[in-house]
Formats: C-alpha cells, structure tokens, sequence
C-alpha cells in the first residue's frame, strides 16, 4: 500500500477566460498529481480544485476560484471537453492522460 | 426604416411575411445570393427560408456589428437590431458595422445605415431601446430567432428565459480581451418543461448550462478589461453562421404538433476560442466542448418551470435579474475613514505643492497597460493582483512585512529617519481602497507612525478634478 501512496497520476490541466491570472498567468499546465487522496481514496476532480488552491495557484483570491468550498459560481469545469455534468462532476476519478480545463464564462460584447 | 419601437399595428404586418418556400426569385435575389446558393446543401428552398426569416440581433456592439454584416448579406428577410446606446470612438476598434462619421448616432441607426450599403432588399427594423423585462417579450415575439450580442449576465439571463418561453431558438456569444465563447440554445426551439417523450434529450437554455451568475467582483466588461477586435468578431461571424445554418435547414421552426416526427437536437456545443498575445507557439486555439442536455433542475426549463417562470411574472420583476447578477448594490460603500481619504483635488493642493519630492510616496495599483500612459507624477507601479500575492506571499513565510517588499527598491520610503506617507491610487477608487486596508492590515502604517492614504475616485477623479488632458482609459 505504501508505494501507492507515493503514486502520481500525469494529467493537464488549462485554464480560460481570465482564472489563467490565478495561476501565474498560464492557460497550460502539465501536472503529476498525487493519485489518492489523504483518506487514500483515489484522486477525483474534488480532490484536484482543492490540490491546484493549495500547489498551483499564485495568485492569493481563491474565492475568484472556490467559492464555499464548491467551485465558484460562473466557472465550468470541462473533463476532457466533456461538460462535467456529462460526467460525475467532482466525483469523476482522474485517468492518465486526463485533461481538466476551467473556464470563466464571459458576458462582454 | 421601419420603427418598431411603438407601433403595434408594424407588427401584425412584419409577421404577415409570406413562408412560402415555392416561389420564383427574383433576379436580383437570384444574382445578389447566387454564390451562396450553388453551395451543396443550400438550394433555392434554404435561400428561401433565409428570405422569409424574422432574425432579432440584442446589441449593436463588437458581436452585433460582425453578425448582422453576414445576417444581411445573406438575405435574411427581416432585421431587428435593439440597442440604446450611441456610436463613441472607443467602439470603432471592433463595431464594424459604424463609422467615424456616425460617432454621436443612436447604434441601431448607425448600424442600419451600414447594412442597406450592404444589402438593400431585407426590411430593418429599429428598436432603440435597451431590452429590459417589461419590452423583452414584445420584442422577441415579432422574430423567429434570437442574437444575444448583449454584455452583461443580467441581459443574458433575461433574454434566454423569455426565448424559453416564447420557444424560440438563442444563438448566445461573449467575449472579453483575448477569449471568446458561443453556444446554441434552445434548437430546436421546444416548449418550457418539456423533458419527457420522444425526441429527447432536448435542448439545453442559457441558465441549463451556466446555473448562477458569477459574484460582481468577478465580472469583466470590455470597458474595463478589455477587448481585442478580432476575438470579438470572430464570434459574431460564428453567430451569424450558426443562425444561417439553423434557418437554412429550418430548425427554427417551432416544433410540429405532437406525434409528428420532429427534428433531431442540435448536439450542445460551447465553442471557445481564446488566443495568446504573448505566446507565438500557439497563436490561438478554437476548443469545441460538448455540453449537456436540457436539465430536469433547470429553473427556467426543467421540472415545474411553467409554475416558476411565466411571461407575466418577468414582466413583474420576477425572477429579478440585477437582483441574481448581484448588481443590485452598485459600487462598493467606502470602508475608509475619513483621515485615511483626500480627493485628487486635495493631494495636489495639500501634499504634491507643500512637500517636495521624497517627501512621500504615491502607489498606483492599475494594471501596467493602464499605467503606461501616464500616472502622477514619480508614481511607482504596484498592480493590485501583484500586490496580493507579494501580501500572501510574506504571510506565508511568516516574515515581518516591510514596505521595501511591497515598493521597487529604488522608491525612497524614509525621508530624515521619519517614514513618509503613502498615498494609493487606482483607475476608479476602488481597489485603492482595499490596498490601504492591505497595507494596514500587514502592519505597514507601524500602528499609525505612517499615514496610508486612499486617493478617492482614483485616476478618473484625477482627470475630472486636476488634469482633464489625462488620458484616462
């Protein structure tokens, strides 16, 4: 068990329409993640969010990203071009090769 | 022109537009459309189709302009174009559709002018006025589908709930410096609560793919973040092209009554487009995303809509959409003291002519663009972002935090060994405001030995009040 624990799981992850600002102004990021979480679950979108406030995120207003714990208002989240609804949002257990993408929707005209 | 902003009786006669499918064109018609009708898949019937369609373009701005240039060429039979606002210099750069020697007209006019350059033989329909929830329905009523080319979420949640209700298909778009998103809704155009039966799953509205507004603070508009003009171009010309490509094929035409076979869903796709000035090795990117179907919980169109969301109730302020958008509120009520504020006017009079150079410190939290067409004079330039992260950065490390962290090292922060004070300025005098309680907060005024001062109403108060050459953006 020990050595899954130190297992990492290589995904990207990309960031759209203004919250690349909260990441050092980079749409891209290729990432290895920890593939379970502290309960020794495995890694789920859940898990990731609260992994890219803690590790990846520059910028100190989370709340632009989470907002009560949950993703803020106004933002999708995409597993790999797949509206997460389509999936099981949070829930959805990270694969290889996985890409997440985040995007703030726009009202300007 | 048409003027369709008072007369009811226009409106009997704009829906009286013959759908017949099986007439001659005319030679015009047939001239003028020929290079898009020997397209495989259009023909005589789709250039019919787009003759006799009704399309409505909300907003005349960077999406209105491109989308109606292409919605005219192509011949659509009737144009409405709602907006209140007039042309300025600063639209130019992406409104196409106006001119230099338009500045001053009402868009809707300006733009209307331009279209009959273009194309003379569609009617154009003048509706100057901004959409709200009391005209929303006359409006959208007359047409048979809809162009959000609007800029806020308050206009877009409006417009996709009343398309809901009067089941009309909603091409959306949106953009904002270097990204751009559009959508089909609501096509085909399927009765509110609809969720059952065959033909399903059914069309998803604006609020079934993006549930609740982002908070105000977290809300871009072009006029304060931002636009390039081909970003928010190519997004109208996408509008335009999906709208074609709807009428063409005639699934805009509301659903057949029941039992008969009805038309397949459009598959729910955001496209977004986003590019990067500053990376050639990917110049732009176009990311096509699948969204899902009608939602069950969706408050506009899922269950038990029909007791939530009705014509009347909009028209009655329910649901309330500035309310929803959280603009209710305006800008934020100042949360300085009155010591700890000195309009522009006051600065100069009582800090900039009385003390001299180095005998104190002025901190501009604009982003650099802004700041790179000038500031106060010996201003040093701290955008607001950075300076929350340097703040965080310091309070993680656990160290004491010293103005040398914040300021550029060569900024003199002492003068005689007394610390001269500071004064924060931003574009409209609100992050400035935040800013000094920052530096407060981390101690930085050395619990009052030095002033940090908010300079109100940032640089547009400076222009008002002091300089009016300033160029202010």
């Amino acid at each position: 068990m020990s050595d899954k624990k130190d297992q990492t799981i290589d995904i990207t992850v990309d960031f759209s329409g203004g919250l690349e600002i909260l990441f050092s102004n980079q749409k891209h990021h290729a990432l290895s993640v920890p593939a379970q979480d502290s309960e020794g679950k495995p890694a789920n979108v859940g898990f990731l969010i609260n992994y890219l406030c803690q590790t990846l995120m520059t910028d100190p207003r989370a709340d632009l990203f989470v907002l009560g714990g949950e993703l803020r208002p106004g933002i999708l989240c995409l597993i790999n071009d797949c509206d997460w609804e389509l999936e099981e949002e949070d829930a959805y257990v990270l694969q290889p090769g996985d890409n997440i993408l985040f995007i703030s929707t726009l009202h300007g005209g | 022109m048409q003027n369709g902003d008072t007369n009811s009786a226009q409106n009997g006669s704009i829906s009286s537009v013959p759908r017949d499918t099986s007439r001659p064109l005319t030679e015009e018609e047939l001239d003028r459309y020929s290079r898009q009708i020997i397209v495989p898949g259009m023909g005589k019937e789709a250039q019919l189709r787009l003759i006799n369609a009704k399309v409505l373009i909300i907003g005349a701005g960077g999406l209105g302009c491109p989308a109606a240039q292409y919605i005219a060429g192509a011949g659509i039979g009737t144009i409405g174009i709602v907006d209140g606002d007039t042309v300025e210099r600063s639209n130019l750069h992406r409104q196409v559709g106006h001119s230099t020697s338009r500045i001053g007209q009402t868009k809707v006019s300006s733009l209307i002018t331009h279209l009959r350059g273009l194309n003379p033989l569609p009617t154009y329909v003048a509706h100057t006025t901004h959409i709200t929830p009391l005209n929303a329905a006359d409006l959208i009523s007359q047409y048979d589908l809809i162009l959000d080319c609007t800029d806020n979420p308050a206009t877009r949640y409006l417009i996709s709930d009343v398309c809901v209700l009067l089941c009309k298909p909603l091409v959306s778009a949106a953009s904002v410096q270097t990204s751009g998103q559009i959508i089909v809704l609501n096509c085909p155009p399927t009765p509110q609560g609809q969720l059952d039966g065959e033909g399903g799953p059914y069309p998803p509205c604006y609020r079934c793919c993006f549930k609740k507004p982002p908070p105000a603070n977290a809300q871009l508009s072009c006029g304060e973040a931002g636009i390039l003009g081909p970003v928010v171009g190519l997004m109208g010309v996408a509008q335009a092209g999906e709208a074609i490509k709807i009428i063409a094929s005639a699934l805009h035409v509301p659903p057949p009554a029941e039992g008969a076979p009805r038309a397949p869903p459009v598959e729910p796709t955001l496209l977004l487009y986003s590019y990067s000035l500053t990376s050639f090795l990917s110049p732009f990117t176009f990311r096509a995303l699948k969204m899902a179907p009608r939602k069950k919980s969706c408050f506009a169109c899922g269950e038990g809509s029909r007791e939530r969301l009705t014509l009347e109730g909009v028209k009655n302020g329910e649901p309330n959409y500035e309310f929803f958008c959280g603009l209710g509120g305006g800008p934020k009520a100042g949360v300085l003291s009155e010591e700890e504020r000195i309009t522009p006017r006051e600065f100069v009079e009582r800090v900039q002519r009385k003390e001299g150079k180095g005998k104190y410190v002025v901190l501009d939290t604009r982003e650099k663009e802004h700041f790179s067409f000038g500031s106060i004079e010996g201003a040093v330039n701290v955008p607001f972002g950075k300076l929350l992260s340097k703040a965080a950065q310091l309070e993680r490390s656990g160290e004491t935090p010293e103005v040398e962290y914040i300021v550029p090292p060569e900024v003199k922060i002492e003068d005689e060994g007394e610390d001269v004070p500071i004064y924060v300025v931003c574009r409209r005098g609100l992050d400035s405001q935040e800013a000094v309680e920052k530096l407060k907060e981390m101690g930085l005024d050395k619990g009052g030995k030095r002033k940090i001062v908010d300079i109100a109403g940032g640089m547009k108060a400076w222009k008002e009040q002091v300089d009016p050459s300033f160029p202010y953006l």
